[in-house]
């Protein structure tokens, strides 16, 4: 990986959350007129492909974009360089996947 | 006039094998006078000790640059009144670069990068050959002009904090140097400089904050260059490489 191939994966990772990020917002907005509870929003994500889907790739770019730009931060501001940058900055962005993908596994898939 | 008023002038001195220390001079205010008179007052008149670098005086050989009151500035084209801070200035080396001695900057590391940006011509006619006509008005051409009055002062270089994040980012001039010779029809290599600004501490390292378009003496654009290489390394990469 090159830094124009991270540049890339963070530009293009950006480019699939921005759809992701307004569809979120708008259904949570769209959806708790009138009040909801988790057994709702359960009943709606519990077994639904399209929410397992949705939110399995936007856990995705967020742990591609999440980590990649910490890793900047890292270098710049912390003066990381070298193994330890990438090692951080990996576990930082798998550490995020995992817990993006334990959730959305919890609430698409488990009841199921 | 009556008494000749006083301008309080904190000088930074010392390099590497001396500790750096603040000394302050009196210096005697006069019509019309520029930073860099105030410097150079203070060699002959105060402490012929003082190192410092100049040498056209009129803002085209980008020698005399330096931090005032905290910000690069071209010394020579400063007015003292521009600049004086309830009758004081302070006058430091560049930053991001190495300190010679008092106000004389290293600029080894600048100008490195320019030639790590290929910021070099590479022809495409040899000495036997016609000269090419180029048309002045083409859409390449006016990009390229515009960023061809660099006086490589290193003002942008100083005033750009992914530098001072940064030491391996190649920096502004040495970019806009780059984006001007790629848009040149008389370079022949443009995948060796999109290869080259592709690299560490190449374009992409820019967060597109602008100092260096906000403090360019001359006017010049450095970020927009700089996105240019951003667009055109992009392209490249979704239109495959050219030939």
């Amino acid at each position: 990986m090159t830094p124009f191939h991270l540049y890339m994966a963070q530009r293009l990772s950006a480019l699939v959350m921005a759809p992701f990020v307004l569809v979120h917002l708008g259904v949570m907005i769209y959806a708790i007129q009138g009040g909801l509870t988790a057994a709702e929003i359960l009943g709606r994500t519990q077994g639904s492909v399209f929410w397992f889907l949705f939110y399995g790739m936007f856990v995705v770019a967020v742990s591609i974009h999440a980590g990649l730009g910490l890793r900047v931060v890292l270098s710049e501001w912390a003066g990381l360089r070298g193994t330890a940058l990438n090692a951080l900055s990996g576990v930082i962005g798998f550490g995020l996947f995992a817990l993006g993908a334990r959730a959305v596994w919890a609430v698409t898939a488990g009841g199921v | 006039m009556s008494e000749r008023e006083i301008i309080s002038v904190t000088v930074q001195r010392g390099g590497p094998d001396t500790p750096q220390r603040l000394q302050v001079f009196e210096v005697p205010a006069f019509e019309s006078q520029t930073v860099l008179d105030v410097v150079s007052w203070i060699q002959q008149n105060a402490d012929p000790t003082l190192t410092y670098r100049f040498a056209c005086r009129v803002g085209m050989c980008g020698s005399c640059a330096m931090m005032v009151n905290g910000v690069p500035r071209w010394t020579c084209r400063t007015h003292v009144n521009k600049v004086l801070n309830g009758g004081k200035i302070e006058i430091a080396p560049l930053r991001n670069l190495p300190v010679i001695k008092d106000l004389a900057a290293d600029m080894d590391p600048f100008f490195d990068k320019w030639v790590a940006a290929e910021g070099r011509h590479h022809p495409t006619r040899s000495r036997d050959d016609d000269i090419a006509a180029i048309n002045p008005e083409q859409p390449e051409r006016v990009v390229a002009s515009s960023g061809i009055e660099c006086i490589n002062c290193s003002i942008c270089y100083s005033a750009c904090d992914t530098v001072a994040g940064d030491p391996d980012y190649l920096g502004p001039a040495a970019l806009q140097r780059a984006w001007t010779l790629y848009n040149d029809a008389k370079d022949a290599d443009k995948d060796t400089i999109l290869d080259a600004v592709s690299g560490k501490g190449g374009c992409h390292s820019c967060h597109s904050m602008g100092s260096c378009t906000a403090y360019c003496p001359n006017g010049l654009d450095p970020l927009s260059a700089i996105a240019g290489l951003k667009r055109a390394t992009t392209q490249r990469f979704f239109k495959g490489r050219a030939k």
